[in-house]
């Protein structure tokens, strides 16, 4: 990775929830931290996001859900954004998503997943530290 | 001898005991970010009249209460707010809670049935049943208030852009249990205002919005006089991050111009003010808290008479349930939780709440297990019957420092209030985005001051302990999701469609004019119409609402 290539992020809410409180936190979060951070807004299908992320060749989406629809947006997210190629893109996800879901969405593909409570500082670290290398 | 005045004390006791000693930080401070004083005295409410400012319980301007009694007359109504899987699973549940004492139901619909789309709609993958009940149509609902008579319970449904749809269906429930719609007791939320800012259940831009929920004010006024007929709320904004005093400004804003537009629509400010009422979060910080409640009693009050010259007291009643803030529930050490509600829930009382809903410890993880939502009703009993918090009207009034909060607050929002005046009120200021970024710095503040441990949430970013919690979670099972789809396509193979049609089109030409819609909202979920083909017909005609991130 270039010194002047920023890490562009996507942080996207997918299905009908509205609650964005958390989603807002870590795009400012990861923004103050100097990346290029786009927020799709509420109410986005996994379509959508996919092809937010190709069109804005991000390096990193991050998915937050508060509904329980998790379980199955998540996945289709993943599916589409396979289906464009995107296979470098780094995911994150975010909300309330019980323990026993977490190892499912990691064995996905979704590397980071981060509950209630977290420190924006650790998203930060946990960005940086894997899109070292990369690129 | 001691001080003769507060400045003398401060000057030649406080300052020199914390030369000695320094406190424990370098400034306290309320969600504001208000600096909190050492210590308030009379001198520190010099300035207040006790019968204009403050009064008397069940008089004008009410800081003291909407209720000469209050809880010596009767408790504030315990409503825990529940709804989940079906309509089946969620009847089970209420039915419990009124057998656990519970006096009020209150509703929580699934995100499809308050965005407008039916349970089979593509849109609504993996969301039906998840945060509330699947309503599709008034089958549903007669299988949600199975064996509750509607004449015996008041209901509280957490609805705003499909308000006047599902009020139709409760009425025409009401109608098939032989009750009466005047005898129908209950509140919808039917706050579309602040969905445009948080929570996000919006679906029309706000002018039809405004539109149908005046025609619900009309309606009840006429027809279903009981009824609280809006709730205007800032829990959502307050959840989303607000402070108090912003929570309570822009909660007050949108009131004003709910009034405005009723009275712009020709109604009598005495006819229908009375059944506004409002809804609050009650967060950590008790006193904060109280003083919140008791200044939004005061301004309101003084808005309705001078502002909209209410003549009848009732008029400028603010009346108000209150949840404890979901937004301060942790994941880690849920049974902390159980403090922090207990804490809230005192607030509530002590601020004269009229109902609550007291959270449960698991909400941060998931929907609150029946044992779970077991104990927050519990605490609200204890606090009711064993603290003796109820027993004596505004308890704490004549503190200095409550005072003093109170005071402050209404200042603070009033502050807000003028800004928004200015902007041309709060539709304006929405289109601006000004609440929405007043709110986000808010709760980024708020998260740069917990992670630099400004902010101390116990077992988060002090006093952890490694061990998780093992607590039993409820999940709702994606089977439901399957039978609910099933359920509304047999009913649109069963009902009478030339019925349902003709329903439809009368609706498409009473949106496009401008006689009252509930009328004809009823006659559609009695042909047994669906939420999802209704809002079509809405949707063609006043078109969909687009959000503009200002990110």
């Amino acid at each position: 990775m270039t010194e002047e290539h920023k890490i562009r992020v996507l942080i996207a809410k997918p299905g009908l929830d509205g609650h964005d409180r958390g989603a807002k936190v870590v795009a400012q979060a990861l923004r103050d931290a100097g990346m290029e951070v786009i927020y799709t807004g509420i109410r986005q299908t996994p379509e959508m996001i996919a092809e937010a992320a190709l069109q804005e060749d991000v390096d990193v989406v991050g998915l937050s859900s508060l509904s329980g629809a998790h379980i199955q947006l998540f996945p289709r997210v993943l599916e589409e954004v396979k289906k464009r190629g995107l296979k470098s893109v780094l995911l994150l996800a975010g909300g309330i998503i019980p323990e026993e879901d977490v190892a499912p969405l990691r064995e996905l593909g979704i590397q980071g997943i981060f509950g209630p409570g977290t420190r924006t500082d650790d998203i930060v670290d946990f960005v940086r530290k894997s899109m070292a290398g990369k690129r | 001898m001691g001080s003769a005045a507060k400045s003398e004390w401060q000057e030649k006791v406080y300052e020199a005991a914390i030369k000695r000693a320094p406190e424990r930080q370098a400034q306290f401070t309320r969600s504001s970010g208000a600096e909190v004083a050492p210590l308030y005295t009379p001198e520190d409410i010099s300035g207040m009249d006790y019968g204009r400012d403050i009064g008397y319980p069940g008089e004008y301007p009410f800081t003291r209460g909407v209720q000469p009694t209050m809880y010596r007359g009767r408790l504030w109504t315990m409503r825990q707010y529940a709804g989940f899987a079906s309509a089946e699973e969620s009847n089970r549940r209420y039915r419990y809670l009124i057998e656990q004492g519970q006096t009020g139901l209150s509703v929580a619909f699934d995100l499809p049935t308050q965005i407008g789309y039916d349970s089979d709609h593509p849109i609504c993958a993996g969301e039906v049943g998840m945060v509330g009940v699947p309503i599709c149509s008034l089958q549903d609902m007669e299988v949600l208030f199975q064996d509750i008579p509607l004449d015996k319970v008041s209901t509280s449904m957490t609805i705003n852009a499909t308000a006047p749809i599902l009020l139709a269906m409760y009425i025409a429930l009401g109608k098939k249990q032989g009750v009466a719609p005047a005898e129908l007791n209950g509140t919808i939320q039917n706050d579309i205002l602040k969905e445009y800012i948080a929570r996000g259940t919006y679906i029309f831009p706000p002018k039809p919005s405004l539109r149908l929920t005046t025609d619900i004010f009309q309606y009840c006024g006429e027809h279903v006089p009981p009824w609280n007929t809006i709730s205007v709320s800032g829990y959502h904004m307050r959840d989303a991050g607000a402070t108090a005093a912003q929570e309570l400004a822009f909660t007050l804003a949108h009131g004003i111009a709910y009034v405005q537009a009723a009275i712009d629509a020709g109604l009598d400010v005495d006819r229908f003010a009375g059944r506004v009422s409002f809804f609050f979060a009650s967060d950590n910080n008790l006193f904060e808290e109280v003083a919140k409640f008791r200044a939004a009693r005061r301004l309101w009050a003084g808005i309705m008479r001078h502002r909209f010259e209410a003549k009848q007291d009732r008029s400028c009643m603010l009346r108000f349930h209150t949840q404890t803030a979901g937004s301060t529930l942790t994941a880690q050490q849920p049974d902390n939780n159980i403090v922090r509600v207990t804490i809230q829930a005192l607030a509530a009382i002590l601020g004269g709440t009229q109902s609550l809903h007291t959270c449960s410890r698991d909400e941060a993880l998931a929907l609150p297990s029946e044992e779970a939502v077991q104990i927050s009703l519990r605490t609200q009993q204890v606090l009711a019957y064993e603290s003796g918090v109820a027993d004596s009207v505004d308890p704490l009034a004549g503190s200095y420092l409550v005072e003093s909060l109170t005071n402050e607050i209404e200042a603070e929002a009033k502050a807000y209030l003028d800004k928004i005046e200015k902007m041309g009120g709060a539709l304006n200021a929405i289109e601006q985005g000004f609440p929405q970024r007043q709110i986000h710095e808010s709760s980024y503040r708020y998260q740069r001051e917990f992670e630099a441990e400004k902010r101390v949430v116990v077992g988060v970013n002090k006093f952890c302990s490694p061990q998780p919690s093992a607590i039993s979670l409820l999940r709702v099972s994606q089977d439901e999701q399957e039978k609910q789809k099933a359920r509304v396509t047999e009913l649109r193979r069963n009902r009478d469609n030339a019925k349902v049609a003709q329903s439809l089109e009368k609706l498409e030409r009473v949106a496009r004019g401008s006689e009252n819609t509930m009328p004809t909202f009823i006659e559609c979920v009695e042909a047994y119409a669906t939420l999802g083909e209704i809002c079509d017909v809405l949707r063609r005609v006043f078109g969909e609402y687009k959000q503009s991130v200002a990110f």
